[in-house]
């Protein structure tokens, strides 16, 4: 079932968390609604619930092109996973995950027999089937979460809605359960939507990003796409870190100090050049026809990975570039070294933040 | 170096003194007590005391009690919920004030809060007189008076147990109930009030408790006579009859008692739910 909002606006008081936001997600899908902290992405994820409504003169919320504005949240056939679960703590897993069946109308709810076959397969599905009988507060975080979702999928929504749904776990068990997840996805290809301020966990998970900030949405794209070609200068920060040169403009062209980076239209008066610490080369010598800039070798970060140099310009500017270990031994880096680094690909942005196209 | 043995490192004489002292101090002040009231009432035989029990008034009382409670407690707990529900779980403004005032029963002493009923449905108030020549409805002095009484005093128990839990367990439950399709109804009844149950039945046990040993309000309200609660009798019989009147202190002794083995499972139960020891 296809998602679209429309011209969605929110405000709480004074604080303005949605601005004008539209967006279509299509059947299928699963989405990362991505940004900091009060960046609008949790309010819009609980209007496409039904849990906050979008303040006056907002467009509508189509599921399949149906308006569910005016609908009632149990009408919506919605999944939702909150992010601290949500679980009820008096009931045992499986009667966490059968209360949206149990509290159908008679008419349509189904028999104890088939409530249980159902309730079974799906902690199966979640691999919970072990713990049937247990409380919430005997269950990991994982566990928990997993339950969660169970309970969710029980009333065989048309979409599912999860609220940071990694938040509250270890990092170890953040990156397996974010896997399964996947996995489930690609099985049971429900339109998802997904809330997280965790880039990874965003570009690893879902088909497509909805990168947020205050309430608004920057760039609507691919995983690949969000993180190589940036539309904002927001959305360049927020996937990693950068380093920024200053470009000059003159005459409808970008330069780096000699180096002609791109043609631009005539009346760009200020271009911004980003460039990702993968994408930053650093050398012993000059490389010909390209940007040199002489920088001191801070610090080398070798634990991980990756390696991260952080290095520091002759003008005072703070570096980083990554690399390989073995790009590292090839070169022979040391604290205190006297090299040149060299932007590989640099994304230009003008002086209204987005990003400048060749 | 000091090696930590319990939490108090006095010694051993200064903590079995300690211990004495509270002993003697609950066996004269609460134990004793009780076991006069025992022994007051036996005094003269185990007839008298079944005759001072199955005396007319005394089962005319014990009916006024009766359904005093049983009118008093029912709405309580059903005002208390309400009124835990909006404040737990809704802001909204005057919120606080609404918290305070909840308290007022417990802040007033009990004699005015009778005087205030008085004041509200005397013959000489306004309600008072419109009642009685409109409806012919006099509610000073009869049972109306004393259950409205025992009700002011014993509104805040159930409030007071039930808010902080409910503060504490805030509304995600209920919104994921209701996002599952459940309707208000089957909200409360299969996510809110399991989860309130314990705290609920120990409000409930300290209202009844105190429903039943009322007697500063209702005093002011009530008549005597065949209006009479078994507190009210018991002070009106201890004037003339003191074996009566203890006979009758042993039917509230005997509720005190349970209440407080009730109170203390309860207490048991919750800690354990808790996975604290108890």
């Amino acid at each position: 079932m296809s998602i679209e909002v429309q011209n969605i606006t929110k405000s709480f008081g004074n604080f303005l968390a949605l601005n004008d936001v539209s967006l279509y997600i299509k059947s299928g899908e699963l989405v990362a609604l991505l940004g900091p902290s009060g960046s609008g992405k949790t309010t819009l994820l609980r209007i496409i619930a039904g849990l906050e409504e979008a303040d006056e003169g907002s467009g509508p919320i189509l599921f399949n092109n149906r308006n569910m504005k005016d609908s009632k949240i149990g009408d919506r056939g919605v999944g939702f996973v909150f992010q601290h679960y949500a679980l009820f703590r008096h009931m045992t897993v499986f009667e966490n995950v059968a209360f949206g069946l149990r509290v159908r109308p008679r008419t349509t709810r189904p028999d104890n027999g088939e409530i249980r076959r159902r309730v079974l397969e799906l902690l199966r599905l979640v691999q919970l089937d072990t713990q049937a009988d247990r409380y919430p507060h005997q269950l990991s975080g994982g566990q928990r979460q997993r339950v969660a979702l169970a309970r969710a999928l029980a009333v065989e929504p048309q979409v599912l809605l999860l609220d940071e749904p990694f938040g509250a776990l270890d990092a170890k068990v953040r990156v397996e359960l974010r896997q399964w997840l996947r996995r489930l996805h690609d099985e049971i290809h429900l339109t998802s939507v997904f809330v997280t301020h965790d880039q990874d966990e965003a570009l690893e998970l879902a088909d497509r990003v909805a990168v947020m900030n205050a309430g608004k949405i920057e760039q609507f794209a691919t995983p690949n796409e969000v993180f190589h070609k940036p539309a904002t200068e927001f959305v360049m920060n927020f996937l990693g870190s950068v380093n920024k040169f200053r470009g000059q403009v003159a005459d409808g062209k970008v330069r780096l100090g000699e180096q002609f980076i791109m043609d631009v239209p005539e009346n760009t008066e200020e271009a911004k050049l980003f460039v990702r610490p993968h994408e930053l080369q650093i050398s012993h010598t000059k490389v010909p026809n390209s940007f040199n800039l002489r920088a001191v070798i801070t610090r080398i970060h070798s634990a991980g990975a990756r390696v991260r140099v952080d290095l520091e310009t002759h003008s005072g500017d703070a570096m980083t570039a990554e690399m390989t270990h073995s790009r590292l031994s090839e070169l022979n880096l040391e604290n205190g070294q006297d090299v040149y680094i060299v932007p590989s690909n640099i994304h230009v942005f003008g002086a209204d933040e987005h990003a400048i196209e060749e | 170096m000091s090696i930590v043995r319990g939490n108090t490192d006095e010694p051993a004489w200064v903590r079995r003194l300690l211990i004495l002292i509270a002993i003697t101090f609950m066996a004269l002040f609460l134990l004793l007590p009780l076991v006069l009231v025992f022994y007051c009432a036996f005094e003269e035989g185990l007839t008298t005391y079944w005759e001072a029990l199955t005396d007319r008034r005394t089962l005319r009382a014990i009916g006024v009690t009766l359904l005093t409670i049983g009118i008093a407690v029912p709405l309580n707990v059903f005002f208390g919920i309400v009124a835990a529900w909006c404040l737990g779980k809704f802001n909204f403004r005057g919120k606080s004030l609404l918290i305070s005032l909840i308290d007022l029963p417990f802040a007033v002493s009990p004699v005015i809060a009778g005087l205030l009923f008085v004041i509200l449905f005397g013959m000489h108030s306004v309600l008072g007189e419109w009642l009685w020549s409109t409806f012919g409805i006099r509610i000073l002095h009869s049972t109306t008076a004393t259950v409205l009484a025992t009700m002011f005093v014993t509104f805040p128990f159930v409030t007071r147990e039930l808010l902080p839990i409910m503060q504490t367990q805030g509304t995600e439950e209920e919104l994921a109930a209701r996002v599952l399709g459940a309707n208000g109804i089957q909200i409360f009844f299969r996510v809110t009030l399991p989860n309130i149950k314990w705290a609920l039945l120990y409000g409930v046990v300290l209202c009844n408790a105190r429903a039943m040993g009322e007697f500063g309000a209702v005093n002011v309200v009530s008549h005597g006579g065949k209006n009479n609660t078994l507190s009210l009798l018991i002070y009106e019989t201890y004037q003339s009859d003191l074996v009566a009147a203890f006979a009758v202190s042993t039917l509230l002794a005997l509720m005190a008692i349970v209440t407080l083995v009730l109170k203390t499972l309860i207490e048991m139960r919750t800690a354990r739910k808790e996975g604290r020891s108890v």
